[in-house]
């Protein structure tokens, strides 16, 4: 193999797995080391910068970055990474002063931002400290979008979602709250240099079996039913419910149900318990809250008596998997299966929906009706107007509607001034040195050794009486610092220097984790089978150097290297060092 | 500092027959100076004793006095150890395997414990072909006392002082040699693919196995003048011939290269390969016999007249009777005996007199 580059940022990017699997590319150790050395506020402000709503994502976030984390593959579970952001919002001091400073003399350029949600605001949050003039439309009576429609306060309190939408509203955008946009084309008759269109996938998906129509009163779209009563609109539910789906929104839906009434809730999924969409946490809290979920089964009929609804007939099936893995559900064949129930909550998926935007204004769609969207620009085929969030691509998250925003802004600040779209900033990189003396490190080398720790929980009794009661109550401060130091800080890379190297074994010997090999040079897949532990994962780097005196190349697989410092510890010449790597997504503004 | 090394091992880290990890025969995090050969070797020892499914209990480490005398706290944790006096680790070595033949002896020495203090006790444990394996760790110098030239620097080596040494060196493998010792190797901590096979074979080897196994001191004595540095051991030695070590219960499966030159078994039926360097005529395993001990003292004494180290297995004799066998010892482990075997009555006791008599 070729000597590994590294001073391509995407090599050691790739190493820090947290980071790289986050679509915003928050740097994780690095607030996670300021969360153990009790600096939340800057903790918080590493996450704002890169993710614009700490506060919600550390009680909300799909979390990509924990499947991802290391520490879940050298023991069982990954650092709870989403929790100890939480820890840096809860405990963060007043950070009004450290806000970007919005000029008062604008620039000129007038944007206007579809809907309120988490793409537009991360737009918004972007170019109003460059001096855009920004028009925010939503037809909901406050911002936030499906941050507040969609997700119950007793996952995330109002409180915590006003304090971060209104850190960007009160940059001088001008919001149009309650206001539906109803033509794209009138809005680019107003004369704006570019448009943002974060408007969601706001269309839940409906379930047209026998009885739907009759049935229609008890019957409600998950995600209608949820902003309905986020708005307060709906209060109450029947006390027998069934909530049909398997993603996160019917978690939503059914503990939300638990909390207006409903006493006996169930979730009906089509598919095995194991393949459902909704994350493992989030089933477990709703099967914590006696709500039972009931998988294999696909729902035949709604069944009324009387004009009124009294239950629903399901399917038995089982899940089959063909040789490619897909997977089709079989019907076991026996009777059909009866759920008495007086509601039916239905969150099967949503999806995307523009009756908003005319057929004839350059903006090409698909076979699907999705606008054509360019996946790094964000542009849509009419150069003026750009997508993002679950608009851009589908139903994603808040995460990745935060990542599209960083990058639509990017764009339309190029755009609007002139400059080529396609051109795209490179990140913002650091690699430095974290050696303080002959043995000493500048970051805590030495790992805690604990299990992950489980956030505790509101008492049940209190929080099913009360929608806005928090359930999840956060790490104390002494739980967080232990959780933190379970962090293996994986930005602090091993960087390696062949000509100092004096193939004394030392580091080979010393590596807990048997990682570094000094062995003959190969092809890549007969290197990754001779080193000390086969490097079978290969969606993890091998690091290759140059030759070394003897001929031979050290040889470092990444997968399971546990940044403890050993092999610079024990490197006589200091051939192995430990830098950290910061890798910061560059953003349109610099705040 | 680290003193301590995180739990965590790599998750697919292999299992032997035993069902022991690499992990379970690790010891202490090593205190020495960050790449000592010392640290080497120990990881050595810990690989052949992995590789071979050593129950790790039934290992007894002695060491003497010396940086490489610390070393047995830094492998084989599950082990039994004894750090002895300066000098006097063979001694200990003998008492326990008086007392328990049973179990398997690995001492660890440095040039100055076995050189100098220790001289007398290297030869005479030497001479009665204790089943053992001692390995000398050898960097020329006296490490632990600043890096004063010990007895096995050669004449003009400079250490990092820098002047050069006007004493003639003991040569340990000549003198294992010539004292009778029935496996002797000579290695280099930064060659485990040729450190490796060579203590399995010890290990194996019934009786007194002697390993001389030059391990730079990267603090004192890695300098550009001095012949045990990596630099100099790396370009002037030269293997008598690779080996491999094909354990008894491996045989069948053993995955081990054709072509080997000579092919000697030792005692429990294990295996030793040996292979004819390319181009080198006078190497070892192109020679008649491993089994010849002239030639292997002509051999070590010709290489270093040519300036060069002879690495690799130098002597083995597969058919060594041990120290218990000379003295006709009972077979087991003295704590076995039980009150019949150690108070035979006085019937014996008078046969035995009358048998004087």
């Amino acid at each position: 193999m070729k000597p590994t580059d590294t001073s391509n940022p995407e090599y050691f990017h790739r190493v820090v797995d947290c980071q790289h699997a986050c679509p915003a590319h928050t740097p994780v150790p690095e607030y996670i080391r300021l969360i153990a050395a009790e600096r939340y506020t800057d903790a918080y402000m590493v996450n704002w910068e890169s993710n614009v709503f700490p506060g919600v994502l550390g009680r909300t976030c799909d979390r990509p970055c924990e499947p991802a984390c290391r520490r879940g593959r050298v023991e069982d579970e990954p650092v709870a990474i989403c929790r100890l952001k939480r820890v840096a919002a809860d405990n963060k001091a007043d950070i009004s002063d450290r806000l970007p400073k919005i000029p008062t003399q604008k620039n000129g350029k007038r944007v206007a931002l579809v809907g309120a949600g988490p793409a537009a605001l991360t737009v918004a949050r972007d170019l109003a400290p460059l001096g855009y003039q920004l028009d925010l439309y939503d037809e909901q009576i406050k911002g936030g979008g499906f941050m507040r429609s969609q997700i119950p306060s007793f996952r995330l309190p109002e409180t915590v979602l006003d304090e971060e939408v209104n850190y960007i509203l009160n940059m001088g955008v001008v919001s149009q709250f309650d206001t539906y946009v109803e033509s794209l084309k009138d809005l680019l008759g107003q004369g704006y240099d570019a448009v943002f269109v974060g408007s969601g996938a706001p269309k839940g998906r409906d379930l047209n079996v026998p009885g739907r129509e009759a049935a229609d009163a008890s019957i409600h779209i998950g995600i209608d039913w949820l902003g309905s009563v986020a708005f307060e609109h709906t209060k109450k539910i029947g006390k027998r419910v069934i909530v049909l789906g398997g993603g996160n929104t019917a978690m939503d839906c059914c503990r939300t149900a638990r909390r207006l009434g409903g006493e006996e809730v169930k979730v009906i999924v089509r598919s095995p318990f194991a393949d459902m969409k909704a994350s493992p946490w989030e089933k477990d809290d709703a099967q914590t809250e006696d709500i039972p979920i009931i998988d294999n089964h696909v729902p035949l009929e709604f069944v009324l008596e009387n004009d009124k609804l009294v239950g629903m007939t399901f399917d038995r099936v089982v899940a089959e998997y063909n040789d490619a893995g897909k997977r089709s559900l079989v019907s076991t064949g026996e009777e059909p299966a009866f759920y008495a129930c007086d509601e039916v909550l239905i969150a099967i998926g949503q999806e995307n929906a523009f009756p908003w935007i005319e057929r004839d204004i350059d903006i090409a769609f698909d076979q699907w009706e999705m606008p054509e969207v360019d996946r790094i620009t964000f542009q849509s085929s009419n150069p003026k107007v750009f997508f993002g969030g679950d608009a851009a691509f589908g139903p994603e998250n808040i995460i990745t509607a935060v990542a599209h925003g960083h990058q639509a802004a990017i764009s339309i600040d190029s755009f609007c001034q002139g400059d080529n779209v396609a051109e795209r900033p490179l990140p913002g990189v650091t690699l430095v040195s974290q050696k303080m003396g002959i043995h000493e490190w500048s970051y805590d080398s030495s790992i805690e050794e604990d299990l992950r720790y489980k956030v505790p929980h509101a008492d049940k009794k209190s929080a099913l009486k009360d929608r806005r009661l928090e359930v999840e109550l956060g790490f104390d401060i002494a739980t967080a610092f232990k959780e933190a130091e379970r962090c293996l800080n994986c930005d602090v890379q091993t960087v390696f220097s062949e000509a100092l190297c004096i193939e004394c074994d030392a580091c080979m010997d010393i590596c807990p984790t048997d990682c570094i090999n000094f062995i003959d040079n190969d092809d890549e897949p007969a290197l990754r089978q001779s080193l000390r532990v086969p490097a079978d994962d290969l969606e993890q780097a091998i690091y290759v150097s140059d030759n070394l005196k003897t001929g031979r190349v050290m040889v470092k697989d990444e997968d399971v290297c546990l940044h403890c410092g050993l092999c610079a510890e024990r490197c006589p010449t200091a051939a192995w060092d430990m830098q950290k790597f910061l890798y910061q997504v560059t953003q349109a503004s610099v705040l | 500092m680290s003193y301590i090394r995180p739990e965590f091992r790599h998750p697919n880290s292999p299992a032997n027959e035993r069902g022991y990890t690499r992990k379970d025969y690790e010891g202490g995090l090593s205190t020495l100076c960050a790449g000592c050969g010392h640290d080497s070797v120990s990881a050595a020892i810990i690989d052949a004793c992995f590789e071979l499914s050593i129950e790790p209990h039934r290992v007894a480490k002695i060491s003497g006095i010396g940086c490489s005398s610390k070393t047995p706290t830094y492998f084989l944790g599950n082990s039994h150890g004894f750090n002895s006096v300066h000098g006097r680790m063979p001694s200990v070595a003998t008492g326990a395997n008086l007392a328990n033949r049973e179990m398997i002896y690995v001492g660890v020495s440095g040039d100055g414990d076995s050189a100098s203090i220790g001289l007398g006790q290297f030869a005479h444990v030497t001479r009665r072909n204790l089943n053992m394996l001692y390995v000398v760790e050898n960097n020329g110098c006296y490490g632990l006392t600043k890096g004063q030239d010990s007895a096995t620097a050669d004449i003009g080596s400079a250490s990092k002082k820098g002047a050069p040494n006007p004493y003639a060196p003991i040569d340990l493998c000549t003198l294992a040699l010539q004292l009778g010792a029935t496996y002797v190797g000579r290695s280099f901590s930064g060659d485990k693919a040729q450190l490796v096979p060579l203590i399995k074979g010890a290990l194996a080897h019934k009786g007194f196995a002697f390993l001389d196994v030059i391990s730079p001191c990267v603090t004192f004595n890695d300098s550009a003048k001095s012949t045990k540095a990596y630099d100099f051991v790396r370009e002037h030695a030269e293997a008598t011939g690779k080996m491999d070590f094909v354990p008894v219960k491996q045989e069948i499966t053993a995955d081990y290269e054709p072509g080997y030159t000579q092919e000697v078994t030792l005692h429990d039926g294990s295996v030793i390969h040996l292979y004819k360097q390319d181009g080198d005529i006078e190497n070892i395993a192109g020679r008649k016999s491993i089994r010849d001990r002239n030639e292997a003292l002509r051999q070590v004494q010709q290489y270093k007249t040519n300036g060069k180290i002879l690495t690799g297995l130098l002597y083995v004799d597969p058919d060594s009777q041990d120290f218990h066998n000379t003295l006709g010892t009972v077979s087991g482990a003295l704590r076995d005996l039980g009150e019949k075997e150690l108070c035979p009555g006085k019937q014996t006791l008078a046969d035995i007199n009358a048998s004087f008599r």
